[in-house]
């Protein structure tokens, strides 16, 4: 018969104002095995686990029961507090009182029964606990980036710079991601490329940081410290080696016609191409969907004038496979489709445009070489309109609940910039909030309204009507006045919300890791655990975890980075010990455990076995503990019972059910 | 029977086999029993007829313990059964001869509906269209062969072998109803229908194990009912939630696995239509999941061991 | 067994640890309430719940059994929800074949972000258990002698 002792917290207030402790502690003194009980306001504090230590001590405990807050809050302190104490960890087990029950109840009875109901089956639990060791494995010292972005190549580089290899794997011809695509930044207005080119460059020029662009991440499998990860380098018609990046190719080639992406589609470009000039590797991509020579076997022009031979047209996808011990996803965002938002005239009229195409049109290397022109017929606006939260902090399916964070900002910022360059063009804002809340943000929103002169209009846009004559009748209401507003637009600019990039879902699936209703990124806890995955050795950068303006992104992006040089500097890992085994004496060796195991796991070996004195050789399943990751799958497709998960065993569940059920 | 007979004695004599595992006559003309054969001389008992519908293929797994070569018999839909020992690698196909037999449906004596049965004739040679004539204490009666027939011969799923080294025999069709009309027939019912329907079969149930015995896929060296595994040993006594317990979970556990060859229902004393279970999982595999037969085939996944993105939520569809 | 006015169901829910217990936690810290007739046990995954769980819950008095596990794709072990669905969808079909009451099990995809709908499936399962009453098929399925 085990010792066992209940500690019970009062979490403050958080637990004691719902849950009767002392009865709690009273009804544990009353369970089988139970020689200690005591309440405390706070059992996670060092006195609260003074306590735990010494009725370890005085009362020789084997076991013990916390009736406190989750265990994915203090499950690891108290375990170590019994390590600490002699106790082996896995004697522990942790009674939720808080979350699903002080929390969620009112009434002091009802939740008192409950929390009694929930001791118990620890208690019954712990009774069958089993003492278990942690094995190790071993650490790759390789981490992959998943995106080149500015997440992707921060993080690249502060590991890089600590030593360890970095692969980034980038699905685009280049590195640079959203934040090239930028004209200005905020709230500095220095130029995007200006701060970003140097960071690229390094990147391609560190020893430790290998770039992989016009690939993606095909398998994921292992865990942490010990993925394996298929990485398909797409076909470029390319050779990186022989390219000098000269761009006749480009120049030549006849096919004209696909849009250019990296200019939001504002215009075209040629089917071999490098999205824009500062692309890093500068080594172009043949399109192979337009190109003639792919598609007809005529033309071969780029080939005909590449001096360096680089054009290989037969060139094909190849996989590298590659072992890493972290890796972090860095996928960052596109904006939304506005094919919901009939309402704005997008799509209708080429003068309404978003604001990440406005940035294009505001670059110098974007589609109007910088001038800010009306698309339809070249007119310099001299009236824009700029409409915020299209798409975001938005109630209905159309688009998203969140507020995209960087809007209020950008505008801001192209505010200030049109009416700095062009200040006979009038700009007026439609906000629903301004929400300015970062280091010298509010002051830069200010200076755009007593500065700059911009007018800002408290609220909404109903209609964009694109007129006869060419402009834009902008519908529109102020809140603060009261009244409707109709206005007269030669352009206008929808603050488009952002999404997480589409892609994310398929890598989250590789990498089961978890993703929210919006598809972001889930954290393993939202404000303690911001930049890891709940999946192992999976981090997080940028806005693949939620909204971010480019200085959050960087200090995430490191964050991200020290967390996997945490993880590379290891050279060993405890691995969980809840892993499945496989009773010899039970086991008919049948080989439907193997079938459901996602890890690989399960093995059979022939073994003589002493069944009550029959010796025979039996097929018998073996499970490699360090490949196990404790799902329990098998145990299930088990119909013998032999095979069984340490920690979660079918006679610990079987307890925690009979004593909720007694 | 005699083709049989003299292979067997061939292979015994030759030292080819170790041992003949077939069925034995009984007392009565229907108590056929299994039975390992020895020697050539023990093969005087060995019987094929009508009543040998007992299923060999589950011996084989203590055939395989044994030195040399065991020669078994098996009928068509008892093929399926060893083809899924093998594919769970139960039975140790290098220590096996396999002669599958000819089948023209096999009988239970509990569908010969008179008192006081002596004998039965016409059993030996049987063909679907024949009759058999019944001795009884109370005079002759005679019964349509295909009325006598085991309920799983009227939904046979087909004469041909899924493995053997040799065929001997011919084997008649004797397919003549739905295999999955009972099930349905059930599904239509009211939840209270349903409910009374089991119950009163249930009920019956003398937890003997014998179902659980005869089962080729109930080949657990330990079932988790007599280990301690779940805290479910020895309690049939105690308890009487563990008879549903244990029909829901052993047709559970035999799920994807189960060939249907109906052993259950044929040896159950209290008659419980224990098929039914097995028939209904069946019937929902073959639904959800793609037309799927146990021991087909060594190689196509289990529908429990696989899946697909898309399935069936748990419960859709329900009222 | 009569049903009073203050009858309680007894509710086993199975969550999985990385989405659904989380989801359950969350549902917690935002102080979203459920009846307090629901009890959780954590499971590494949904599929670690044996059948064999659920209807042992059901012979020691349990009114309703309900598992919660990741939403199918996101499953921390990539593929565990996927047999999860399989087995309980064969199961409660057999359960609804016997004539047993298909309110009284479910499976709900709650992730680590979804305590809302953690708590408005508690409340919505609870109230059909309720509305059931004691659970005595399961017990009756074999006439007690």
């Amino acid at each position: 018969m085990r010792r066992i002792g209940v500690f019970v917290c009062h979490c403050g207030s958080n637990i004691a104002a719902t849950v009767d402790v002392k009865k709690v502690v009273e009804m544990a003194l009353l369970e089988q095995g139970v020689v200690h009980a005591e309440d405390y306001p706070y059992m996670c504090s060092e006195a609260g686990q003074s306590h735990i230590a010494e009725a370890i001590r005085e009362k020789q405990l084997d076991g013990i029961v916390v009736c406190s807050c989750s265990p994915r809050m203090h499950e690891a302190t108290f375990r170590k507090c019994a390590e600490k104490n002699g106790l082996n960890p896995y004697l522990v087990e942790i009674a939720n009182i808080r979350e699903h029950c002080s929390w969620i109840h009112k009434d002091m009875q009802e939740a008192t029964e409950k929390a009694v109901i929930l001791m118990r089956a620890a208690v019954a639990k712990v009774h069958l606990n089993a003492p278990l060791k942690a094995g190790e494995s071993a650490v790759t010292k390789r981490a992959l980036v998943i995106g080149g972005g500015i997440a992707g190549i921060q993080t690249a580089l502060d590991i890089a710079d600590a030593g360890y290899h970095v692969d980034i794997v980038e699905k685009e011809p280049s590195i640079g991601g959203r934040m090239s695509q930028l004209d200005k930044t905020f709230p500095t207005l220095d130029c995007s490329a200006c701060i970003l080119t140097p960071k690229m460059v390094e990147a391609a020029s560190h020893e430790n940081i290998t770039i992989h662009t016009w690939s993606e991440v095909e398998k994921v499998s292992g865990f942490v410290g010990n993925f394996t990860v298929d990485i398909r380098k797409k076909a470029r018609y390319v050779n990186m080696d022989k390219c000098t990046g000269c761009g006749i190719c480009q120049e030549k080639c006849p096919s004209k016609k696909p849009l250019n992406e990296f200019n939001r589609g504002l215009n075209n470009r040629s089917a071999i191409y490098t999205p824009f000039a500062q692309a890093i590797p500068n080594v172009p991509v043949i399109d192979a969907a337009a190109c003639i020579k792919l598609k007809t076997g005529k033309c071969g022009i780029c080939e005909k004038f590449c001096q360096a031979g680089a054009i290989d047209y037969a060139q094909t996808d190849e996989i590298i496979t590659q072992q890493y011990g972290a890796i972090v996803v860095a996928t960052g965002f596109d904006t939304i489709k506005l094919d919901k938002y009939g309402e704005y005239a997008y799509g209708e009229s080429k003068d309404v445009i978003t604001s990440l195409e406005l940035e294009r049109i505001m670059n110098a290397a974007g589609p109007t070489k910088g001038h800010l022109e009306r698309l339809s017929d070249g007119k310099a606006p001299k009236e824009i309109v700029f409409i915020q939260c299209v798409g975001s902090r938005c109630s209905d399916d159309r688009g998203k609940p969140y507020c995209s964070k960087i809007c209020c900002m950008y505008t801001a910022k192209h505010a200030m910039l049109i009416r700095d360059k062009y200040p006979d063009t009038n700009v007026t804002v439609f906000y629903i909030d301004v929400r300015t809340p970062g280091k010298n943000f509010d002051e830069f929103y200010r200076r755009a309204v007593e500065d700059y002169g911009v007018n800002y209009v408290k609220g909404q846009v109903g209609k964009v009507a694109p007129q006869s004559d060419g402009s834009l009748l902008v519908h529109g209401v102020d809140l603060l006045e009261n009244k409707q507003i109709l206005k007269k637009a030669d352009m206008v600019v929808l603050a488009t919300a952002i999404e997480p990039n589409s892609d994310v879902r398929k890598i989250a699936t590789m990498l089961t890791a978890s993703i929210d209703t919006n598809n972001f990124l889930t954290e393993a806890h939202p404000k303690l655990r911001p930049v890891e995955s709940p999946t192992a050795g999976v981090f997080l950068s940028g806005v693949c975890q939620g909204p971010k303006d480019i200085p959050e992104t960087v200090a995430q992006a490191g964050a991200a980075a020290v967390k996997v040089i945490g993880l590379l500097a290891k050279d060993k890992l405890k691995t969980n010990p809840c892993t499945a085994k496989a009773d010899e004496l039970r086991c008919n060796g049948c080989s439907q455990c193997a079938g459901v195991c996602p890890y690989g796991a399960i093995s059979y070996e022939t073994r003589q076995v002493n069944d009550h004195g029959i010796r025979e050789d039996r097929r018998i399943a073996v499970v490699n503990s360090a490949l196990c990751q404790g799902c329990g799958a098998c145990t299930v497709t088990c119909p013998s019972g032999a095979m069984d998960l340490q920690g979660f065993s079918n006679r610990q569940i079987i307890a925690e059910v009979d004593a909720i059920c007694r | 029977m005699q083709e049989l007979m003299e292979r067997a004695k061939e292979l015994l004599a030759s030292g080819e086999v170790a041992r003949v595992l077939g069925w034995k006559k009984g007392e009565n003309d229907w108590d056929v029993e299994p039975r390992f054969f020895e020697s050539v001389d023990s093969l005087q008992d060995f019987v094929y007829d009508g009543f040998c519908g007992a299923n060999l293929s589950k011996y084989m797994i203590e055939a395989g313990k044994k030195e040399g070569k065991t020669l078994v018999f098996l009928k068509p839909c008892d093929s399926y059964s060893y083809n899924q020992l093998l594919r769970e690698h139960r039975v140790d196909r290098e220590k096996a001869y396999i002669i599958g037999v000819g089948c023209k449906g096999k009988l239970s004596i509990s569908k010969i509906p008179f008192d006081g049965i002596v004998s039965v004739q016409g059993a030996s040679y049987p063909d679907v269209s024949e009759n058999l004539t019944v001795q009884t204490l109370y005079g002759t009666q005679t019964v349509a062969y295909k009325d006598a027939m085991l309920e799983r011969c009227h939904v046979c799923k087909g004469k041909e072998h899924v493995v053997y080294d040799e065929l001997l025999g011919e084997s008649t069709d004797t397919v003549d109803a739905d295999r999955f009309a009972e099930v349905q027939r059930i599904e239509a019912m009211s939840p209270e229908e349903k409910f009374a329907f089991f119950q009163k079969e249930l009920s019956k149930c003398i937890r003997c194990n014998a179902c659980r015995n005869v089962c080729p896929a109930c080949s657990c060296r330990k079932c988790v009912f007599d280990s301690t595994a779940f805290n479910s040993d020895q309690k049939a006594n105690t308890t009487s939630f563990e008879e549903k317990m244990f029909h829901i979970i052993r047709a559970f556990h035999v799920a994807g696995r189960c060939t249907d060859c109906g052993e259950c229902s044929r040896v159950c004393p209290q008659g419980i239509p224990l098929h039914l279970f097995n028939r209904k999982f069946i019937k929902d595999i073959n639904n959800l999941y793609g037309a799927y037969q146990a021991g087909s085939d060594l190689e196509t996944k289990a529908p429990l061991t696989n899946f697909t993105l898309d399935d069936a939520e748990p419960g859709v569809g329900r009222g | 067994m009569p049903v009073t006015e203050n009858w309680k169901p007894t509710i086993v829910a199975f969550c999985c640890n990385w989405c659904s217990y989380a989801g359950a936690d969350l549902a917690g810290s935002s102080r979203l309430a459920y009846p307090a007739d629901v009890k959780i046990i954590k499971v590494p995954c949904s599929c670690r719940v044996n059948p064999m769980f659920i209807l042992r819950a059901f012979e020691k008095g349990a009114d309703g059994v309900i598992l919660c596990g990741c939403h199918p794709g996101d499953c921390h072990y990539s593929t565990g929800n996927y047999y999860a669905r399989r087995r309980m969808t064969l199961l409660f079909s057999m359960l609804d074949y016997l004539g047993v009451e298909d309110g009284r099990t479910r499976v709900e995809w709650v992730s680590a972000a979804e305590g809302v709908k953690f708590s408005e499936t508690m409340n919505s399962f609870v109230e059909k258990v309720r509305g059931l009453g004691p659970n005595v098929r399961l017990g009756d399925l074999r006439c007690r002698n």
